[in-house]
């Protein structure tokens, strides 16, 4: 029992023969490959926002309308938001302590990350192919 | 021997705060705030797609006193997340772990939230000839 102690596998763990490492460190592993990739791309955002956003619809839609524009934002909000959800999910994990309650936050979290991205790639879509 | 209800650590009605745990309880709630943003964020892509009055409203929604309040807190919340997120993957990395280090980065990305979000302003008000 001693010299099982010093590993820190649970015995669980060691009975069955599985890792402690499954769907873990994809979760921390994605979360780090999003966060390297919101470096570059939300600066990016909020340089557009900053500089060349305005009242003025024209300039907007001319920036927004380009075809390097929609690949940086399709990227910047596929990151933006897997990053969100993967956040959002470890806060919901640790503070909700009701099954159900977590149950339900985890799934509207996933269902909004992806309807979200979705609408927001598809808007952007619409102002390069039409121009707003 | 009887089993008495003891003070579970950190005991956060005493616990008095230090830049380590403010700098990581924040990275949480701006995490938290900025995923909200991604709403109004969506919402103006979509009227930006919808045509002029819909563009319209959404600049005047975000350009209104509380549009700019909430702007303002999501460009600092921005900065702030972007900068201690930057310490957290210099961490995983296995860099800044001396006591030193981890207060001198925490004060850092303090600081550097406040001058990047000022910046971001001035420069936002100084490109539409506003100062």
């Amino acid at each position: 029992m001693a010299n099982a102690r010093r590993s820190l596998r649970s015995e669980l763990g060691r009975v069955r023969g599985l890792g402690s490492a499954k769907e873990g460190v994809q979760h921390w592993w994605m979360q780090r490959i999003t966060a390297i990739a919101l470096v570059p791309l939300s600066l990016w955002f909020v340089a557009g926002i900053v500089f060349v956003i305005d009242v003025d619809r024209a300039t907007a839609i001319q920036w927004l309308g380009s075809p390097l524009t929609l690949g940086l934002m399709s990227l910047f909000l596929i990151a933006l938001i897997y990053h969100a959800v993967l956040g959002l999910q470890v806060v919901i994990e640790d503070y909700i302590h009701s099954h159900a309650t977590k149950l339900v936050l985890l799934l509207l979290i996933q269902f909004a990350g992806f309807g979200l991205a979705a609408a927001g790639i598809i808007a952007m879509l619409l102002i390069t192919i039409y121009g707003g | 021997m009887a089993s008495h209800p003891r003070p579970v650590s950190p005991h956060l009605e005493i616990y008095r705060p230090q830049l380590t745990s403010v700098t990581s309880i924040l990275h949480r709630i701006t995490g938290g705030f900025l995923s909200v943003g991604i709403l109004p964020l969506v919402y103006w892509l979509i009227a930006a797609a919808s045509g002029p009055d819909a563009f319209n409203q959404a600049q005047a929604l975000a350009g209104s006193i509380v549009g700019r309040i909430f702007l303002f807190l999501w460009t600092g919340a921005f900065f702030y997340h972007l900068l201690n997120g930057i310490r957290h993957l210099a961490w995983d990395a296995g860099w800044g772990y001396e006591l030193p280090a981890v207060y001198r980065t925490g004060w850092t990305v303090l600081i550097g939230t406040v001058v990047l979000t000022i910046l971001a302003w001035v420069l936002g008000y100084w490109a539409r000839g506003n100062v």
